[in-house]
């Protein structure tokens, strides 16, 4: 009964944003109040019933019901509770599911924070939002139905795949979704923008704080993925350039560029072409991201289950939304001039350059994830672009962005001269040239001194920037608001993760071997020995066992137990790697085949400093969600709107 | 209407018609690169232990070379095929047994039946590599001079034999 | 070209090498070839079967005292452009190869040039020192 219940509340969702996305454009277009109000009802009811059918869907799946064909493909009765829930949306159906659910979450955000908005924008805006929610929601009604039943019921599920049943990897989605989904509201009033023709900072100033919000969560779930990845996958990468890391990717790399824009035209009135452009480039590539992931039509880790008539439906729906919102834009651009001028040496300027580089980054991850498709349409080519194509050409652009990321907020607003700030740029000159020297004598590599010092670069930069902004007096940096520490944080924090990154990939070793019991592998001063293999059956795998006890210098330090198990049921081989984590070195271990006799492979490795990598992107997410505080950033209210 | 604007639509049009695209290929199929080239070189013992095959053995005849092993679920759906050509005059069957035992491949062959003229051993897939093989079974016509002519994916389904690989196999007679 | 040699050594590995350079040249050959059995995954990375075979092959090939570039050839002959992880540079890859270097000299170029095609703001007027404090002072404030 709950599944049918679920069932129905989504088609009356459906229904609702059916009308949701009618009837307040009319009304907007002609000015009835009661017509945009209908809007206002409307998202909050979709939000509701869709917010039951997902309640419903996790009933189901912690009652164990196994007559509703997602339960018993995806659980199983002795799961634990956590990865009961998590299961809900850790396959297709759930996952969209989720999805549409955050999507009329952040839609009935808007007539709850969104009081003082312009009526008409606000009505649009709602009218936009339902639109490609009802999209969705066809998509789910007609291809992707999470309360299918299933006749005869099965004695017990099918159990998750053993690799997802992980607390990392159960937050993921729910973070990454609130992330991509969030960027669905500058989509929106940014559509709604162009068809009023005008797009202004009060129009930009209620945005905001959504964009800041989407940015931090899509933040928080990357890192997320990323750091499940290092200590799960067995192998010691942590980002893999594969083609589902890559379209979560590229809508944080246009978000951050929104971000930057928005910023800038909430308080300068500048910048208005590129903001509109990168909020439906955000939300597009988001759509683009859900599109591959679910097609088939990439080869990665992470795809779901192949259907050609779900990449259909999604090619679609990704296709009116995004061309709709573009023709619009090939219609309006020409009203959304820059009045303000501004020099290249100025803020202003600073930040189109960080536009503009962030762009270049974001062509080429598009570039190279998408060029196999592209060369195979064109002359049948099978040409694969791996992580080596994107090292040489991302990271360039990166360093390049980090290098004016160092001075660029030191820059006056309009116009400014490098020779005013001669003095702060060569004091964060000298500091970076010092950092480089004693890592390159102590450290012996001139590649990752010149990277460490470009992380000096630009944390020290932004310390000066803070420094210059607070006269260097207490009561200066009292006074400083919350969106100058959300600065100071996000750039610290890529300072950190550059650095992190740098330590990582220049200095971290490994090694592999075939060790007999009492062997060892050495990696600098610590010495990996294998104490003791065992093995047997545990649940619903069989596994190979090995102890490893880690010293350094003949002290101990840890002992890591590494695990390589098989699932006969689904006939999968997965590696335990043994890990030791801490804020300096990551000691790391896996056992692989083997026999008593002649040895086990066993693989070692030692990464200087990389949890920082994942600390760095929290630092960012932090910073993101502190500059949510500034009272500057707040809903206009409504006296200044009527300003 | 200002032409400039037009830029990320045209773009965004250019990458749906790409994807578009997309989604009729199978990412995971590879065409072969070794169409007429000769069959490349090898030695490697055969399934008994008896001797060492190389490629001259694949002279004279049309040759159906097969890539199989005991652990492959989806050879014994195309084995009755293959059981169907084994006294068929015009060809000589080449299976190659990858990554296995010759215990357990052995009792395969019993179990399911031998159609093989000849069976190449390569337990560290030494040849399989040279061939550009990514799964089982994969089968490759190889024709009088030893040059491969064409290379299937995948089960051989009677349609594939009727309509692809019989008609080949007689016309480089 | 040395450039990119340089930043291909930032990610390369170990720089305190603990292994032998033939061992050092088959992990970096082996990064750069695909698994064909996985979901991307060079055949350094991967634990599947026909991913262990390949590692072989190519510290067999080098241990015959092959070039890096040969070693590379070899799998690529038999398995086609699909396997390199770095795609090779030929007519069909000019495009992915320098589109990104040819987007940040446009942008850069657009950049600087922009402000010398235009009107340089005209209020660069000279304020007097207290109405110049005190714009700064606005300018700060307001971001």
């Amino acid at each position: 009964m709950t599944a049918e219940l679920g069932h129905m509340a989504l088609i009356l969702a459906f229904c609702v944003a059916a009308f949701q996305a009618v009837i307040p454009l009319v009304g907007a277009h002609r000015n009835s109040a009661r017509m945009m109000e209908f809007g206002d009802r409307a998202a909050v009811g979709q939000f509701l019933l869709i917010a039951f059918s997902f309640l419903a869907l996790t009933s189901v799946f912690l009652s164990s019901d196994f007559s509703v064909k997602l339960a018993a493909l995806h659980s199983h009765s002795e799961k634990p509770l956590l990865y009961k829930i998590s299961g809900v949306w850790g396959n297709h159906e759930g996952s969209i599911l989720l999805w549409v659910l955050m999507m009329a979450g952040y839609g009935a955000a808007v007539p709850i924070f969104g009081k003082s908005l312009p009526p008409r924008l606000k009505a649009r805006a709602i009218a936009i939002q339902a639109l490609v929610g009802a999209g969705f929601l066809a998509f789910i009604l007609f291809t992707s139905n999470p309360f299918e039943r299933l006749n005869p019921v099965p004695m017990d599920g099918n159990g998750l795949n053993p690799i997802l049943q992980d607390p990392g990897l159960a937050f993921h989605p729910p973070f990454l979704y609130l992330g991509y989904v969030g960027f669905s509201l500058p989509f929106s009033f940014a559509v709604a923008a162009l068809i009023e023709g005008r797009v202004d900072s009060v129009w930009a100033k209620w945005l905001r704080p959504w964009v800041l919000v989407a940015w931090s969560f899509l933040t928080i779930g990357i890192a997320l993925g990323s750091f499940w990845a290092y200590y799960e996958l067995g192998w010691g990468g942590w980002w893999m350039w594969d083609p589902v890391e890559n379209v979560s990717f590229m809508p944080w790399l246009a978000g951050t560029a929104l971000l930057h824009s928005i910023l800038v035209l909430g308080t300068r009135h500048s910048l208005a072409g590129w903001t509109v452009l990168l909020a439906i480039t955000t939300f597009a590539l988001s759509l683009i991201g859900t599109f591959v992931v679910r097609s088939g039509i990439l080869v990665s880790v992470h795809a779901f289950a192949v259907d050609p008539e779900r990449g259909v439906f999604l090619l679609l729906l990704l296709g009116i939304a995004t061309g709709g919102a573009l023709t619009l834009y090939a219609l309006r651009a020409h009203t959304l001039r820059d009045p303000v001028p501004f020099n290249a040496t100025s803020r202003d300027g600073a930040l189109v350059l960080n536009n503009l580089l962030l762009t270049a980054a974001l062509a080429t991850v598009f570039l190279g994830t998408f060029y196999p498709i592209f060369i195979d349409a064109l002359d049948g080519s099978k040409i694969s672009v791996g992580a080596p194509y994107f090292e040489l050409t991302f990271t360039p652009i990166m360093c390049l962005l980090i290098l004016f990321m160092g001075i660029g907020p030191m820059f006056k607003w309009r116009a400014d001269t490098i020779k005013r700030l001669r003095v702060p740029i060569m004091l964060t000159l000298k500091v970076a040239a010092l950092v480089i020297i004693a890592v390159a004598l102590l450290g012996k590599s001139i590649l990752g001194a010149l990277a460490l010092g470009l992380a000096a670069w630009l944390a020290f930069g932004t310390v000066l920037a803070v420094g210059r902004k607070s006269n260097w007096s207490r009561a200066g940096v009292r006074a400083q608001p919350a969106s100058t520490w959300g600065f100071a944080g996000a750039h610290i924090g890529v300072a950190i993760f550059t650095a992190a990154v740098t330590s990582m990939s220049v200095w971290g070793a490994t090694d592999i071997g075939t060790l007999k019991v009492g062997d060892s592998l050495s990696l600098g001063k610590y010495t990996y020995t294998l104490e003791d293999v065992g093995g047997g059956q545990r649940d619903n795998y069989n596994f190979l066992a090995g102890d490893i006890s880690v010293t350094k210098n003949g002290r101990d330090v840890t002992t890591l137990s590494t695990e390589r198990r098989f699932y006969p049921v689904r006939n999968q081989l997965t590696t335990e790697a043994g890990l030791h984590l801490s804020f300096g070195q990551t000691l790391f271990a896996s056992i692989g085949e083997g026999d008593p006799e002649g040895g086990f492979v066993v693989q070692v490795y030692r990464h200087p400093f990389v949890v920082w990598i994942w600390l760095g992107a929290l630092l960012m997410a932090l910073s993101g969600f502190v500059a949510l505080a500034d009272r500057r950033l707040r809903l206009p209210s409504s006296k200044e709107v009527a300003e | 209407m200002k032409l400039r604007g037009l830029i990320p639509l045209f773009g965004f049009l250019v990458l749906v018609g790409a994807l578009a695209f997309g989604l009729t290929r199978d990412p995971r199929i590879l065409p072969s690169e070794l169409i007429e080239k000769p069959f490349p070189e090898f030695a490697l013992e055969n399934l008994e232990g008896s001797q060492i095959i190389d490629p001259k053995v694949l002279q004279g005849k049309v040759s159906l070379v097969n890539v199989f092993g005991s652990w492959c679920v989806a050879c014994t759906t195309e084995h009755p095929q293959l059981m169907a050509q084994r006294d068929n005059p015009d060809i000589q069957l080449v299976g190659i047994d990858w990554r296995d035992t010759r215990d357990a491949a052995n009792r395969w062959l019993v179990r399911h039946g031998n159609p093989y003229d000849i069976v190449i051993f390569d337990p560290n897939s030494k040849l399989i590599v040279e061939l550009g093989v990514t799964g089982a079974p994969e089968t490759f016509i190889v024709d009088r001079e030893g040059k491969i002519r064409y290379k299937h994916v995948g089960i051989i389904t009677p349609k594939d034999w009727k309509d692809t690989l019989r008609p080949l196999v007689e016309s480089l007679q | 070209m040395r450039w990119s040699l340089i930043i291909w050594f930032f990610f390369a590995g170990a720089v305190f090498a603990q292994t032998s350079p033939t061992e050092q040249r088959a992990r970096d050959i082996g990064a750069q070839l695909r698994c064909v059995v996985c979901q991307n995954q060079s055949i350094e990375e991967s634990d599947a079967q026909l991913a262990q075979d390949m590692r072989r092959v190519v510290r067999e090939e080098l241990a015959k005292g092959a070039s890096d570039e040969a070693v590379i050839e070899h799998i690529r002959e038999s398995y086609g452009d699909y396997v390199l992880l770095k795609p090779a540079v030929q007519s069909n890859t000019y495009v992915l190869w320098f589109l990104p270097a040819l987007l940040v000299l446009l942008s850069l170029g657009w950049f600087v040039f922009r402000q010398k095609r235009s009107a340089t703001p005209a209020s660069v007027e000279t304020l007097s020192a207290d109405d110049e404090t005190l714009l700064s002072k606005l300018m700060e404030d307001d971001a």
